[in-house]
């Protein structure tokens, strides 16, 4: 995986800071939608069958694969449950999010 | 842990889309995204009206995209994005990939003027409309995609939507542009194919991708892949390729048709129909298929 990138928000002191064109500075990282969540996925690795499936169909880009396995970012994840419905091995539990 | 082997990923690995973004949970819309720049790469520019993608970006001086996008009018996506490609070319960029990245509020209604004139005059620039059959940004009122005998806001129980859902790719095939495709964010591997595919030709490309809304549905958004899935399975958005108009090509043989109850059933916008009301709706998915078929056929 590539270095992540940096994570600020960007906040404008006065309208001389602000640029005159209206373009995007910083990127959204600093918004944690890990908050959003009420049900956490976890996976059990022993059952897991290195498809990918999780990777390829989580809409917010929140399973990595670190060393040739899926990791959870539970920065970013919001819960929707996609990967435990899809994986074929079944072996993604939705679990209560406990704050 | 019992085994060490490589993972097997089906897909380009870079993600030109970042987390931290503002869809909702399981937003099909940010999946058709993701899928699409896989295949695009990092020269593109991004033409975004009035969408759910207008806001799932991020707000100003914000964007969780590693591309550039230009937020446009509602009804100006292909036009913009004609403009900035002319821009492009008259700086000497004839690489660069340029989008018309629109809703289907965006496409089938209020962009379609400006989307004809941009296929009519052939212009080089890939139009890509995520339909997920209302507009949804807005709080889902009806759009000319929403399917027959749905719910939105503005077509309540009492008097669900009575027309059946605008066939633009009739429409973009009447306009003999050279390339355009169906897709669903549920096959992820045939839309970064026919996205390259999109890429690698001249002159206006179309694709629609099909993408599930679970807020709009009123379904569970883990159903969003099913949901897309389903959809392909039993005809009612079927996969295919227009070529010029005219060579119709099937990307996805469907064996067994299967029946619309199940797909209509996860849905809470399909909660009031009753079974007479179904039966007449997948009259009109048979109707609609062996139309297809026909038309494959005959090229
Ligand atoms: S629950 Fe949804 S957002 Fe979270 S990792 Fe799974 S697919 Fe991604
Ligand atoms: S879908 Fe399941 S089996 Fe496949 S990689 Fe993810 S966790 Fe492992």
């Amino acid at each position: 995986m590539k270095p992540k990138k940096e994570i600020k928000k960007v906040v404008f002191q006065s309208a001389e800071e602000m640029p005159t064109m209206p373009m995007s500075i910083g990127n959204m990282l600093w918004n944690k939608t890990g908050s959003w969540r009420n049900i956490r996925p976890e996976i059990r690795l022993e059952d897991c069958i290195q498809c990918g499936i999780c990777w390829k169909f989580c809409p917010d880009m929140s399973i990595e694969i670190e060393a040739e396995w899926p990791v959870v970012n539970y920065d970013y994840c919001k819960g929707c449950g996609i990967c435990a419905e899809e994986c074929p091995a079944k072996c993604i539990l939705m679990v209560e999010e406990r704050k | 842990m019992k085994k060490e082997k490589k993972m097997t990923l089906t897909l380009p690995v870079e993600e030109l889309v970042g987390s931290g973004n503002l869809a909702c949970q399981g937003c099909g819309a940010n999946l058709a995204m993701r899928y699409v720049l896989k295949a695009l790469g990092l020269r593109t520019v991004l033409c975004i009206p009035a969408c759910c993608w207008a806001v799932i970006d991020g707000a100003f001086p914000h964007s969780c995209m590693s591309v550039p996008i230009y937020h446009c009018a509602f009804e100006t996506a292909a036009s913009t994005a004609t403009g900035v490609k002319a821009g492009l070319e008259m700086v000497g960029d004839r690489e660069t990939t340029v989008v018309a990245w629109a809703g289907d509020g965006g496409t089938f209604d209020i962009g379609l003027q400006a989307l004809s004139g941009a296929a009519e005059r052939n212009d080089d620039i890939l139009y890509v409309c995520y339909d997920n059959e209302a507009y949804m940004n807005t709080g889902i009122q009806r759009s000319s995609a929403t399917p027959t005998g749905a719910w939105t806001t503005t077509t309540p129980v009492k008097f669900p939507k009575d027309r059946p859902k605008k066939d633009i790719d009739a429409i973009m095939a009447a306009h003999y542009i050279p390339y355009l495709a169906t897709a669903s964010t549920s096959y992820p591997e045939d839309v970064v194919k026919k996205t390259k595919k999109a890429k690698s030709i001249k002159g206006t490309r179309f694709l629609h991708i099909y993408a599930p809304c679970p807020t709009g549905w009123k379904s569970r958004p883990e159903d969003a892949v099913k949901l897309g899935r389903m959809v392909v399975q039993n005809c009612i958005f079927p996969l295919y390729e227009v070529e010029h108009g005219e060579k119709y090509t099937l990307t996805m043989k469907i064996k067994d048709k299967k029946p619309i109850d199940d797909y209509l059933k996860l849905q809470g916008r399909f909660r009031h129909l009753k079974p007479e009301q179904i039966k007449l709706m997948q009259e009109e998915v048979d109707h609609n298929w062996a139309r297809l078929l026909k038309k494959c056929e005959a090229t």
